[in-house]
């Protein structure tokens, strides 16, 4: 029981990892219609950033580890937005109106750019970082040793992702961008006709995402202690499969996909084998879509001719 | 402006050098911020276990000013070129020049590619450099099957080079069974698997379908790796059996083909076997596929590619027609992969990543998705470019996926952008592919 508790927090913490990244997936799908394969490359992105704007801050000097989570967080969301905003201008909007192939050739594209770009910049070996937030709490003593532990790290993860949709879903559901985005996903024609500038919204889809990936390859970075060139790729299929999972184009979806295959991969590893977690995870992908074409909680799509 | 005011000129296509300069200074701009971090610091595994870093500002700065510059350049050649715009119908002339390329290219191509072994005999590298070219034409006119035709997005196809690389190599070094045994059961066991996959996603269409065979694709991977007892995990299946010319094989023994034939031996005539092969190989699909094209199955395929709504409504199974696309896809595959084991004499999962899924699936959309000719091209320029840049190493990865998103741009319909209707009324027609819809599975 202890065990299955343990693992149970474990699932919930890389589930809410995976579920910030499942928002930039199922946002930008829900607006442009398309698989944007370099977002999994962008969360890489910004765990290298949030690294590297760590190492340089404590190489200043700082030693308020509050303070430097913060400034950390803000510079590494701030870059890699930019990064989602420069890919949508170069790579995708030029064939926004074109046939479906080519934005997910050129997202393929990008992100192998993305991927050697930081294999280029920053050398192919693993980054490891000395944890930065220490310490938890003993939540039950079991009776053979085992001990059900709650590190303070993984409470910053819940939290921060906690917050995070919070004032996220409130930008959608009440701001003036919301709208838009919304107007935007169910007819950009007629959202341009009323006034909506189709353009500014989509580019704005892609940085909030891209700035969701930031949070979470920060996270990552914070709960694993390391990040490399390659993590991206992995991470971004089971983010997405957590956005089928949920329903893509919604979001509480997206992060009850990514809770989802937190807990079954965690699970997976913990009781069945730890070596065929991903077959577990991408298997899961094609079951929900065979059986659950829109997921948990999306829309069935209208089929028009 | 125009001095006529009731026919306005259309807008001026050239604005002034403030405008280019501004825009250049914002991507510099943006540059400067995307790159202050990821170029102008660079971190590593210290040797004590922490981390170190080290700052690149002259790096920092080049790039920036190379983007500047670079930006000033494309300003400059977007205006000189003016508007593109796409036409519909292919003009006459276009047309005219287009056919007689058509007429003449192919076979030229052919004979060249025949007499390859003969002009660069003793040039090791070129042959090499060939076979390399023609598997990936091969996959690439395997795949055409299922994408360019039927127009189901497929992203995990290396999973059934995979499947056929293994069958050949596990049947062959566990049973001792010869190439030419393997290669119709890798071709079988592949097409099994293309219907494997194929039944599941029956329902899916467009980027369902191209996510789930991508997640298809890495489990193949997944598993392979992982089943060491079977297929050696990472290590790979090594001492893959290379293939004999009906039973005679072609080495330096006795009963080898050169003492046979009474000639010296040299390694060169095993190279020059393999190409022979793997070109037969390719006309082989190539030939299938044009003859498939025209039966009714083919039509099917394209019309399910056009409109699947259309095809039930006139009574076309979609189930069957899918099947046989992803099974004579996959089939294609597999005999491309048990050529590739043969070749290699080793192989291992390192070779069947996502990357050669993209790879060859950007072969087939550059070839402009169901043109064989443009398929063959499209794999001589990817391959042979990918080659150019070899020295360059670790950058050539770079450098293929900015080609991907150029040449997407460029050219999102492929290097040959138009076809010739299967089907037409009257007279044929070559028509822009603009106006087909693909992809939508």
């Amino acid at each position: 029981m202890d065990y299955f508790a343990q693992q149970l927090i474990n699932g919930l913490v890389l589930g809410s990892i995976y579920g910030l990244i499942a928002i930039g997936y199922t946002m930008v799908y829900g607006i442009v219609g398309m698989i944007n394969f370099a977002h999994g490359d962008i969360f890489m992105i910004g765990g290298f950033i949030a690294l590297i704007s760590f190492l340089v801050l404590v190489s200043f000097g700082l030693t308020a580890v509050p303070v430097i989570l913060l400034i950390v967080l803000l510079v590494s969301m701030a870059i890699t937005a930019l990064y989602g905003w420069t890919i949508e201008r170069i790579a995708y909007r030029p064939l926004r109106h074109s046939f479906r192939l080519a934005p997910m050739l050129s997202a393929i594209g990008m992100s192998f750019v993305l991927t050697n770009f930081s294999q280029v910049s920053q050398g192919a070996r693993v980054k490891p970082v000395p944890p930065i937030i220490t310490g938890g709490y003993t939540l039950h003593e079991g009776p053979a040793g085992f001990a059900v532990q709650l590190s303070n790290i993984q409470i910053v993860v819940v939290l921060a992702t906690i917050v995070l949709l919070a004032l996220f879903t409130w930008i959608v559901s009440r701001t003036r961008l919301g709208r838009d985005m919304r107007a935007c996903e169910q007819d950009q024609t007629m959202a341009a006709l009323l006034g909506v500038d189709v353009d500014r919204t989509i580019s704005m889809t892609f940085v909030i995402g891209a700035a969701l990936a930031a949070v979470a390859g920060m996270m990552y970075l914070l709960y694993y202690g390391l990040v490399d060139f390659f993590m991206g790729f992995v991470a971004g299929i089971k983010a997405f499969t957590a956005a089928v999972l949920g329903g893509i184009g919604s979001l509480p979806g997206a992060m009850l996909g990514g809770l989802a295959i937190g807990l079954i991969e965690t699970f997976w590893s913990a009781y069945f084998s730890v070596e065929y977690k991903d077959v577990a995870a991408f298997s899961i992908l094609i079951v929900v879509l065979i059986f659950m074409p829109t997921g948990l909680l999306g829309r069935p799509e209208v089929e028009k001719v | 402006m125009s001095a006529n005011p009731v026919r306005p000129s259309p807008a001026p296509q050239t604005s002034g050098a403030a405008f280019i300069f501004k825009k250049a200074l914002i991507s510099a701009g943006v540059a400067l911020v995307l790159f202050s971090l990821m170029i102008g610091v660079r971190t590593e595994a210290g040797p004590q276990g922490g981390l170190i870093y080290w700052t690149r500002f002259g790096d920092l700065a080049a790039l920036v000013a190379t983007v500047f510059g670079g930006s000033i350049i494309v300003e400059l050649l977007r205006q000189w070129w003016g508007p593109v715009d796409s036409e519909r119908i292919v003009p006459k002339p276009v047309q005219a020049a287009m056919s007689f390329a058509g007429r003449w290219l192919a076979p030229a191509l052919l004979v060249f590619a025949f007499l390859i072994p003969v002009i660069f005999y003793n040039q090791r590298y070129i042959l090499d450099l060939s076979i390399l070219v023609l598997t990936y034409v091969m996959l690439g006119w395997g795949l055409n099957v299922v994408v360019g035709l039927a127009g189901l997005l497929d992203l995990g196809y290396v999973a059934f080079y995979a499947v056929g690389a293994y069958s050949y190599a596990l049947l062959a070094t566990n049973f001792g069974l010869s190439f030419w045994v393997c290669l119709p059961l890798a071709g079988i066991l592949a097409a099994f698997w293309g219907v494997l996959l194929g039944f599941p996603v029956l329902r899916l269409r467009g980027d369902y379908l191209a996510i789930v065979t991508l997640a298809f694709g890495e489990i193949i991977r997944l598993v392979i790796i992982n089943w060491q007892s079977l297929t050696g995990g990472p290590n790979g299946v090594s001492g893959i059996p290379r293939p004999t010319l009906f039973g005679i094989p072609l080495d330096n023994s006795d009963d080898g083909l050169a003492a046979k034939l009474g000639i010296d031996f040299s390694p060169t005539h095993r190279i020059i076997f393999l190409f022979y092969l793997i070109l037969a190989l390719a006309l082989v699909t190539n030939w299938v596929t044009i003859r498939l094209r025209r039966l009714p199955i083919g039509r099917a395929w394209e019309a399910l590619r056009e409109d699947e709504v259309a095809c039930r409504a006139l009574g076309i199974n979609v189930t069957t027609t899918k099947l046989t696309a992803f099974a004579t896809g996959a089939m294609f595959g597999g005999f491309a992969g048990a050529f590739f084991a043969t070749r290699q004499g080793f192989i291992s999962p390192e070779s069947f990543t996502f990357q050669e899924s993209a790879l060859v699936l950007a072969i087939v959309v550059l070839g402009g998705m169901g043109s064989q000719l443009g398929v063959a091209l499209a794999a001589v320029t990817m391959i042979g470019g990918f080659e150019l840049f070899r020295g360059l190493d670790q950058y050539r990865m770079l450098f293929f996926g900015m080609a991907m998103v150029v040449l997407m741009i460029w050219r999102p319909r492929g290097l040959i952008g138009h076809r010739a209707p299967t089907v037409f009324l009257e007279r044929n027609q070559a028509i822009s592919s603009d106006l087909v819809k693909e992809g939508h599975g």
